[in-house]
């Protein structure tokens, strides 16, 4: 066990897996002699030379292709994204081709893809540096999705994302890289994907959520218990699929719930998963389920009053608990 | 209550000295209507309100200097300014219920009304499980919810205790009892044995509040229901049981000895009832809007007082049963009933009810039917009278009144009073000779 950053979790899911598999490779932009804008690739090409950490062209939907090929021939690309963002031209390859490879072969092919890609907002990115992706894909069977809070389960779910056979999206939240650190297991560490994981145990509200939203709602969640108000916090982890089983137990334990995300709100993932609450625990609930999440608004501004209009906080996430609560 | 601050009035303007006021407190101020006269090293210039409303407090007096940004005056807006919400512009579901509660108070009582009755999926749901009366819930949430924790936390009062002594009043220890006004057609299941949590609490102090049970309540229901449906008559006749007395008299002490249970009255009136009920059927009938239905069997329903429930269990094909066999049937029914294992079966199907109001006194009901019967029959209490005999002397006999209440849409007057004759008749023939069995 050592406490590491996010960002570092990320580096040795991937170095550690390299090691480990000779297929797997990194494609993308910068990713190689730059080490990644982030840095998160930094000090692998040294490492492993440049047939194995692939710098591309600005070509998203090259990036996508040319590993959706790689991984139909065998190989176990990792494809960065550089911006979630910029992920919009690599949509048909990934949506018409990854995810459908399976299906459409009947098992003869399958496709053991992983995309990175940084996402999330509050970092003064702008409408291109900033957006949450998560809603547009996870609607779309054949792929998984997974978008870890802490650094012991962005190494977890990395690893277990690049053994999947099938495409993953890994979506890492770049306000995330260098502000959370926790305790992250050594050597091989998997997180299982379609695993939500409760951070809080609680008796009067319950609160759902993935991302760095965990890590206000975790803050959130401890006012409130100053306050008398004793919070049950699911982390989802994986956004597709989504854990049923826990995600209506949690509902089922205080009948109260709060589903709480940084993207828009209207179709994102809190909008199934408060459709699956509905389905399967109606007579469990004590209040209409409640979702407080980003603004219909393209994400995000770039005046700082603006996005911290947009962005959730800890105050706006406890306002809305303890309204829960109060009901 | 909106402020009025302090506006830089300058890039590196940082403070302001307030000259004079142009409005004073109590003054109506239309949004921007200067309010006042502010100098600063740079520029004098005046102050606009923000705001339509009145001024209602002036927190910075003239002369003097404040820092850019203090607030200098409050001004109450015209009509109640909504409650800011949560800037996201994302909703939590409780915001309406919030909004409510941060209105001044104003529609906290049809509101609290509205929430008070409305019961969630999960509190519906518990309190069925668990027996609860959700009436008597005390709500915690916005505008007095009843919520899940609430259900969690309620504990009923000592199980089986029936509100108020009136029930306890009606018990009667050996005989099959009954009461004044019979006819309560109440499940006897275990499950619904009333929860009554301590009554008190909320009641003023010359008052007691008797918590309704389910038992009640049912009983309530159904008397309000009958009475309203059906048009009820009533009809008196006495009958002299002389013959009747002297027989069980001789005949009780033998009787328990052979059968190990008692020989009351009923067994005797329930048979006359049973054979005047064969000879005039239309009594033994239901109406039923464009027909009535005349039942052939004869189940006779007789009410029976329990320590926690009235329960009315019948005998069924009483017409089948002798003296005897009746006495047993009550009995037995009486016996279920007190231990609580009627079944479903035991009270239902009934098509007459006969009542032992007599039991404790009463010389005179006026019994309300057991829908969807047509008719019921109390026996009164049995009394010593002197009567004047058909030759015109006087002799001291054992009299009893009959009770009938009848369904005036079935029934009417003659066929009511035919049977109530045929009923006298069978009863002040009964006398020594009248075999038991």
């Amino acid at each position: 066990m050592t406490v590491k950053l996010y960002i570092d979790a990320i580096r040795d899911a991937i170095q550690e897996e390299m090691r480990r598999d000779d297929s797997v490779f990194v494609l993308g932009e910068d990713v190689g002699v730059r080490g990644g804008v982030f840095r998160v690739t930094q000090g692998l090409i040294e490492e492993f030379g440049e047939s194995r950490i692939m710098d591309t062209p600005l070509a998203e939907s090259a990036i996508a292709g040319v590993a959706i090929g790689a991984a139909a021939y065998g190989l176990k690309p990792i494809a960065e994204i550089q911006f979630a963002d910029f992920i919009m031209p690599a949509v048909n390859q990934i949506i018409s081709e990854a995810s459908k490879m399976r299906y459409r072969s009947n098992n003869d092919w399958h496709c053991p893809l992983v995309i990175r890609a940084p996402y999330g907002g509050g970092v003064h990115g702008a409408l291109y540096h900033s957006q949450s992706l998560e809603a547009l894909f996870y609607h779309v069977p054949g792929l998984k999705i997974v978008m870890p809070a802490t650094a012991a389960d962005a190494k977890g779910l990395l690893i277990s994302a690049i053994r999947d056979p099938d495409p993953v999206l890994f979506f890492e939240h770049k306000g995330l890289y260098r502000l959370v650190k926790d305790d992250v297991p050594d050597g091989e560490h998997t997180v299982p994907i379609g695993i939500a994981a409760t951070r809080r145990q609680g008796t009067d509200i319950t609160v759902i959520t993935y991302g760095l939203m965990v890590h206000h709602a975790m803050e959130a969640a401890q006012e409130l218990e100053s306050e008398g108000v004793s919070t049950e916090l699911l982390d989802l982890r994986t956004v597709a699929p989504l854990d049923r089983e826990a995600i209506v137990s949690a509902a089922r334990k205080t009948g109260k719930v709060l589903i709480v995300h940084e993207d828009n709100k209207t179709g994102g993932v809190g909008a199934e998963v408060s459709a699956i609450i509905a389905e399967e625990a109606l007579f469990d609930l004590d209040a209409p389920i409640a979702r407080l999440c980003g603004p219909d608004i393209p994400a995000m501004p770039f005046s700082p009053p603006q996005e911290r209009f947009y962005m959730l906080d800890p105050d706006k996430i406890a306002a809305a608990m303890r309204q829960l609560a109060a009901f | 209550m909106a402020e009025v601050r302090m506006p830089k009035l300058g890039e590196s303007v940082t403070e302001g000295t307030i000259g004079k006021w142009l409005k004073q407190v109590g003054d109506s101020v239309y949004k921007y209507e200067p309010i006042a006269e502010v100098t600063t090293d740079k520029v004098n210039a005046e102050i606009p309100s923000d705001f339509d409303g009145v001024l209602t407090a002036i927190l910075v007096a003239e002369n003097e200097t404040v820092k850019v940004g203090t607030p200098l005056a409050v001004i109450a807006e015209e009509g109640q300014a909504a409650a800011s919400q949560n800037e996201t512009g994302a909703t939590a579901a409780a915001e309406p219920a919030a909004q409510r509660a941060s209105d001044d108070g104003e529609a906290q009582s049809p509101e609290h009304d509205a929430q008070r009755s409305r019961y969630s999926p999960v509190v519906l749901r518990m309190s069925q499980e668990r027996g609860i009366d959700i009436a008597r819930i005390k709500g915690s949430g916005i505008a007095g919810r009843v919520t899940r924790k609430d259900v969690l936390a309620y504990v009923p009062g000592k199980d089986g205790e029936s509100a108020g002594g009136a029930q306890a009043a009606e018990r009667k220890q050996g005989d099959v009892a009954t009461l004044p006004s019979a006819s309560a057609y109440a499940a006897p299941d275990k499950s619904e044995s009333p929860s009554t949590p301590p009554a008190s609490g909320e009641a003023p102090e010359r008052e007691e509040w008797l918590p309704v049970t389910a038992i009640r309540r049912t009983i309530a229901q159904r008397m309000l229901q009958s009475k309203q449906q059906a048009p009820h008559a009533w009809m008196m006749v006495e009958v002299d049981v002389t013959p009747l007395a002297r027989l069980r008299e001789r005949e009780k002490k033998a009787f328990k000895q052979r059968e190990g249970i008692d020989l009351t009255y009923l067994p005797f009136f329930i048979k006359a009832t049973v054979e005047a009920l064969k000879e005039f059927p239309l009594v033994n009938s239901t109406w039923a809007e464009d027909k009535i239905i005349v039942k052939r069997d004869l189940h006779i329903s007789i009410a029976v007082a329990t320590e926690n429930a009235l329960v009315v269990p019948v005998i069924k094909h009483a017409d089948r049963l002798s003296v005897s066999g009746l006495a047993s049937a009550i009995s037995e029914l009486a016996q279920r009933a007190r231990s609580g294992k009627l079944t479903l079966d035991d009270v239902q199907g009934g098509t007459f009810t006969v009542n032992n109001t007599g039991a404790f006194g009463s010389i005179l009901s006026q019994p309300i039917i057991n829908a969807p019967q047509a008719a019921i029959l109390t026996v009164e209490s049995i009394v010593r009278r002197p009567v004047v005999r058909g030759d015109d002397s006087i002799a001291i006999r054992s009299m009893v009144n009959l009770c009938m209440s009848l369904d005036h849409r079935v029934l009417d007057g003659w066929v009511s009073g035919q049977f109530l004759r045929a009923v006298k008749l069978r009863l002040e023939q009964m006398d020594e000779q009248t075999s038991l069995y």
